[in-house]
């Protein structure tokens, strides 16, 4: 199901030049604002959530999951080379799946420990706020990356369309309508660390269903992907 | 068969360029500061794809459209129910505008600026310009200059739009003037603080998508991460740290200034308190400013032709 090879690619296109730099520098600075945040007003549970959820979940978690997909599949299908990999005697499927499985790499070391990091730097006394905004930081970031997968075979414009619909949907219509929360990745996360942590991160927002609906953006992306790749056409635009 | 050097007596030319009777262009050579001219209004034709494809216009007109969008409502609310509702000044700030459409604002300058930038180093057209009797200075600096009208475009239009319906709405003249023009300056230093910052990461790379998902992690974290830190400090009741770190995100650090120059309401939690804070975030405009102008300066003298 996993190529070890196009795994071993992955993880080198991801690195190579500015990408890994900017990889590397979004959880530094949300481990740097987190220290900031307890020398300032020292064990504060509102500071602490507020933190990881404005700056951890809703910003960094989806950029890293951006910048992590983008880079695997859309320079290949930009410069054309992704055809090299197309000829090879591989399922479709399984280029899709090991390009996601480094995504889900990414996510986890760049995004979701660093979320668990800073939830402890913030709240050492109780880390179940930590542990709920690592491992819904997982969900969020996987989902995200099925979605960009998706978006980054059916257009070359996939960074930009990706970027907008984070900023325009999740970010300014899903703090003004309240009705977003169904069909938002971010809003489901914040379910899930809500029954973890035990907390109330969104109103009117049933587990069950924020777990089902991520998993089905998760696995239709990844399906999805495949299929369009299966049929892939090798055309440029502009 | 005999090559010509045998019929041919020694001495004699070999070779002759033959004229064609094509006509050499004979008319006046335009020297730099028409290419330059030129060069910049065709970068700001293409920001907002004007002369590039039509799929290009798209994003641009739509995110200027919803620009306009929200003060177009808030001028409509005060034209209409300003008697009801009592109001005599705008319902919102022009120098709290720009930050609360920041998203948009951002988008803008980071989809454009690598369409300007990042393409002429990837396709090597800058080749073709630095041929031509322009500097790489003057390049750099009308590339610069056109995104910064751009953006200033962007941001400057739903401000003029809010103005001409104060003054409709019989808002005193003089105080809406005045406003307004404080905005307007606030405007350019955002602008040009944008554009800057934006050029600098979209020179850094040519691949495009990169250069715009850079760009928008640039701005908006640092946004992020200002806005947080303001907000606790301003809780802590510790406005001296969320002062500081208002420097750090140009829209944070333009809003100060108009705080500091023009007495604007702030529309941050902790703005710039003392003259001497507002002249360090004066200073501080100037220094990116400049600073990215030093930084695209150096990065285009290792650009090769």
């Amino acid at each position: 199901m996993i190529s070890r090879t196009i795994v071993r690619l992955g993880v080198r296109s991801v690195f190579g030049r500015w990408r890994g730099a900017l990889l590397f520098v979004l959880p530094l600075v949300l481990i740097a604002v987190s220290v900031l945040v307890r020398v300032l007003v020292g064990e504060n549970e509102t500071g602490a959530q507020h933190t990881l959820q404005g700056l951890g979940l809703v910003v960094i978690v989806p950029l890293v999951a951006l910048l992590a997909t983008s880079g695997l599949l859309a320079p290949e299908i930009d410069d054309g080379s992704v055809s090299y990999l197309l000829a090879k005697p591989i399922s479709r499927y399984t280029i899709v799946m090991s390009k996601l499985v480094v995504a889900a790499v990414c996510v986890v070391v760049f995004a979701a420990v660093p979320l668990f990091i800073a939830g402890l730097v913030m709240l050492t006394s109780s880390p179940s706020l930590a542990v709920g905004f690592g491992v819904g930081s997982v969900a969020g970031g996987l989902a995200y990356c099925a979605l960009f997968a998706l978006l980054s075979v059916m257009s070359r414009h996939a960074v930009v369309i990706g970027l907008i619909y984070l900023l325009i949907w999740e970010g300014l219509l899903g703090g003004l309508l309240d009705g977003v929360r169904w069909l938002s990745i971010t809003r489901w996360s914040e379910a899930v660390i809500g029954e973890l942590a035990d907390l109330e991160l969104v109103e009117d927002l049933p587990v069950t269903y924020a777990v089902i609906a991520t998993a089905v953006v998760l696995v239709l992306g990844t399906w999805l992907t495949g299929q369009r790749l299966r049929a892939f056409n090798l055309t440029g635009d502009e | 068969m005999s090559s010509p050097s045998d019929s041919e007596p020694a001495g004699a030319p070999t070779g002759v360029i033959h004229d064609l009777g094509y006509r050499p262009y004979g008319g006046p050579r335009l020297g730099e500061r028409a290419v330059a001219r030129a060069f910049f209004v065709t970068g700001l034709r293409n920001t907002y794809g004007l002369g590039r494809s039509g799929r290009s216009k798209v994003l641009p007109f739509i995110l200027l459209g919803v620009m306009l969008l929200p003060a177009l409502i808030l001028v409509g609310v005060l034209v209409q129910a300003r008697n009801i509702l009592g109001l005599n000044e705008q319902i919102v700030a022009y120098s709290t505008y720009p930050l609360t459409t920041q998203l948009l604002i951002s988008v803008f300058v980071a989809s454009q600026a690598p369409a300007l930038i990042s393409r002429d180093l990837r396709f090597r057209t800058i080749t073709l310009y630095l041929a031509r009797p322009m500097r790489r200075t003057t390049y750099v600096l009308v590339r610069l200059a056109s995104l910064t009208v751009a953006t200033f475009l962007l941001i400057g239009a739903p401000l003029l739009l809010m103005y001409v319906g104060g003054l409709l709405a019989d808002l005193p003249v003089g105080r809406e003037t005045g406003r307004f023009l404080g905005a307007i300056v606030g405007a350019a230093l955002l602008a040009a603080c944008l554009s800057g910052l934006a050029a600098l990461v979209a020179a850094l790379t040519v691949r495009r998508g990169l250069a715009v998902a850079a760009v928008i992690v640039v701005l908006l974290v640092s946004y992020t991460v200002v806005a947080t830190i303001q907000g606790i400090s301003g809780d802590a009741g510790r406005p001296a740290v969320g002062e500081v770190a208002g420097l750090f995100s140009p829209y944070t650090l333009v809003n100060g200034v108009q705080v500091f120059l023009f007495d604007s309401p702030a529309a941050t939690n902790t703005p710039p308190s003392s003259d001497a804070m507002g002249l360090v975030y004066l200073l501080a405009v100037v220094l990116t400013v400049g600073g990215a102008i030093g930084g695209l300066l150096a990065r285009y003298r290792t650009v090769h032709p």
